[in-house]
């Protein structure tokens, strides 16, 4: 217990004879019972303000999941949030607390709304896409460079310093899109719209853009390099024991800068997806603070790629379905954020129980 | 700079950094026993909320301080039980506090109070006398509610609580050394739960004096990153609480900084100066970056018999 990456209650050496099916269903069962507890107690409150709980649910669901147009605008949505995601498993594991990610997503967002139109129009196609995503990833590494170099030279906790490059970078993509990107042809302050015809290419014949195969790529890829290969062992090494990883002769400081360049970047990959993919501009003080949200679903994945993903989609209903409840069934979107909090919570008490279950067992 | 001009920014910087101060303290108090706080935005954001309902009820201001510093005591409770004694980690549980109670609040607001925003009356202030009628400092540092008196008698107290009596020491040696503390025969999560509930409660009534003092209003999401700020105080101020009240003059500053440029008319847009403070505290942690501070458990919940 000496780093402040490591899950604390996480139980570290499951006992090898265990079957692994067994293991596996109760990892399931995990995940899947705080889940229901945080909707029976998020229902109770449904209840408290008056809303019937079960209509609330089957709307969400029906909305978010079983409406073709709905199943489409979560998968849609699902996009930057695996992005994200991928980014924060790479920097949690390496013990490293990228709190800043909004910042990075929305630079990465302004910066490609801003040049997407000039490098669609010159360049060929696909080089240009692919030119917007190398660009949003070096924003992205840019504004992290302030918190990897305080950190890894002079040992500055990162929380703090990736928390106000956030709130700075929240900021300043304010004023580049009031200031210099402003589209001088609309009365609303936001950068010139990218042509329809000129965004991601759709699959087949939905409003699903390409963006979401880039981001399971994008999270398959890093699951596998945190999981397999020798990069990811280190960035490991580094997070849970960081003296240790000093005396095996690893580059900490190196392996530092790397952290935050791949999870920055993975952010303002993902804003330049949302922007190409989805919107086409940005509007001013546009901020959809998915990096907080995206948090602790990570950590209730338990850092844990594949895991992301599932919890990932399950969010992306909530949010889709929560948004069309909002204006149909009259519970605020807001809601969903109470469902996170509850969920972290139950996730603690089932964690808790096992422990003690498991105590009890062996005794 | 007229002396009117004067005198309201720098009103706007005591009513603005108020909040910070109390929220500071609170943080330096469980950052000392070794909890590191992310949650505390999520308290002031419920002591805001129950601090304005209890007052727009009761129409009385110091139950709405009370009302808010329970609410803020109410989120701590949680975060005592899921980071002291559950060891959950605390930068999460943290996040997710905030999270929740961003949620929670604006969801309650929205069924109380529908799209209507109610305001408050005029604060009523207790003029200290003859020192009220001085020109500008008068009004700045000696015409308000009495709450602010109280944090400033709060920020020397606690100078003399973390120096002089053996609650400081604990709180110390819960952030230092838990292990020792624990061996001396108090109890680490003892020290540490009662450490978040009085952050909490402290975090509460800031968020209650921004609601009810600063803006007389509650909107959702008021809070605006102030909890934060509050974190970076206690960070940079190295455990001194005189610190925290200078850097929260800072702060409230520049955050005054923004309305009375707003009011004066200049072509700045406000997102410049928002950056300031931010932006300040960036150059800041470059400057100081060698002799940043922070108890060597923070942020590590403490398990016996481990490490």
């Amino acid at each position: 217990m000496t780093s402040q990456a490591e899950p604390a209650p996480t139980p570290v050496n499951a006992p090898l004879p265990v079957a692994r099916g067994r293991q596996m269903a109760s990892a399931a069962g995990r995940l899947l019972l705080p889940i229901l507890l945080a909707l029976i107690v998020g229902a109770m409150i449904l209840l408290i303000l008056g809303k019937d709980p079960l209509a609330y649910y089957g709307y969400v669901v029906e909305r978010g999941l079983f409406r073709w147009t709905g199943l489409q605008a979560t998968l849609t949505r699902a996009a930057p949030l695996l992005l994200i995601a991928a980014g924060l498993i790479i920097a949690f594991k390496a013990g490293i607390w990228n709190l800043g990610v909004d910042g990075q997503f929305l630079l990465g967002a302004v910066l490609i709304a801003a040049v997407s139109p000039m490098l669609i129009a010159t360049l060929p196609y696909w080089i240009a896409i692919l030119a917007c995503f190398a660009i949003a990833f070096a924003v992205g590494m840019v504004w992290s460079v302030v918190p990897a170099f305080l950190k890894a030279v002079y040992g500055v906790n990162e929380i703090i310093t990736t928390l106000m490059m956030s709130f700075l970078g929240v900021s300043l993509a304010n004023v580049l899109i009031k200031i210099p990107f402003n589209d001088p042809s609309t009365t609303v302050p936001q950068t010139v719209t990218l042509p329809v015809e000129d965004r991601l290419p759709r699959l087949f014949d939905t409003t699903v853009h390409s963006g979401i195969i880039i981001a399971l790529i994008v999270i398959v890829l890093v699951h596998l390099m945190m999981t397999r290969t020798s990069l990811g062992l280190k960035l490991q090494v580094v997070g849970s024991n960081p003296r240790a990883a000093v005396h095996a002769g690893l580059d900490v400081v190196k392996l530092t800068f790397v952290t935050f360049a791949l999870s920055a970047g993975l952010a303002g990959l993902a804003g330049s997806v949302e922007i190409l993919g989805v919107w086409g501009n940005v509007r001013a003080d546009w901020n959809p603070a998915y990096g907080m949200l995206v948090i602790p679903i990570v950590f209730l994945a338990r850092f844990n790629g594949l895991a992301v993903i599932g919890l990932i989609l399950f969010f992306a209903v909530l949010m889709i379905g929560g948004e069309s409840a909002a204006r149909r069934v009259g519970v605020p979107q807001f809601y969903v954020l109470v469902l996170v909090a509850l969920l972290l919570i139950f996730m603690a008490l089932v964690e808790l129980l096992g422990q003690r279950w498991r105590q009890r067992t062996k005794a | 700079m007229t002396e009117q001009f004067l005198t309201a920014l720098l009103l706007g910087a005591v009513v603005a950094g108020v909040p910070l101060l109390l929220a500071g303290l609170g943080e330096q108090i469980s950052e000392k026993a070794g909890v590191l706080n992310i949650g505390i935005e999520g308290m002031m954001l419920c002591g805001a909320y129950g601090g304005f309902v209890a007052a727009y009820y009761t129409e009385s201001y110091w139950l709405g301080f009370l009302a808010g510093g329970l609410s803020g005591m109410a989120v701590a409770l949680l975060m005592a039980i899921l980071c002291v004694y559950l060891a959950m980690n605390q930068i999460v549980i943290g996040i997710g506090l905030t999270l929740g109670a961003e949620g929670l609040t604006a969801l309650l607001h929205h069924f109380q109070f529908s799209r209507t925003y109610p305001r408050l009356g005029e604060t009523p202030t207790l003029p200290i006398p003859i020192l009220s009628e001085l020109p500008v400092v008068g009004r700045v540092l000696f015409d308000h509610h009495p709450v602010v008196y109280l944090t400033v008698i709060l920020m020397f107290a606690l100078i003399w609580v973390f120096k002089r009596t053996s609650v400081g020491l604990n709180l110390q040696a819960a952030g230092d050394k838990p292990a020792a503390l624990d061996a001396a025969g108090v109890s680490v999560r003892l020290t540490r739960a009662c450490a978040v509930l009085t952050t909490g409660f402290l975090a509460g009534i800031g968020g209650a004096y921004m609601a009810n003092v600063g803006a007389g209003i509650f909107v959702p999401f008021m809070i605006h990153g102030g909890g934060f700020i509050a974190i970076v105080l206690a960070m940079l101020a190295r455990g001194k609480p005189i610190w925290v009240g200078f850097g929260a003059l800072l702060f409230g500053l520049s955050l005054a900084l923004t309305t009375a440029l707003q009011v004066a008319g200049l072509n700045i847009p406000t997102d410049v100066v928002q950056m300031l403070p931010f932006g300040m505290v960036i150059v800041v942690l470059i400057i100081f970056a060698r002799h940043s501070y922070l108890p060597p458990s923070l942020g590590l919940p403490y398990l016996r018999g481990q490490r």
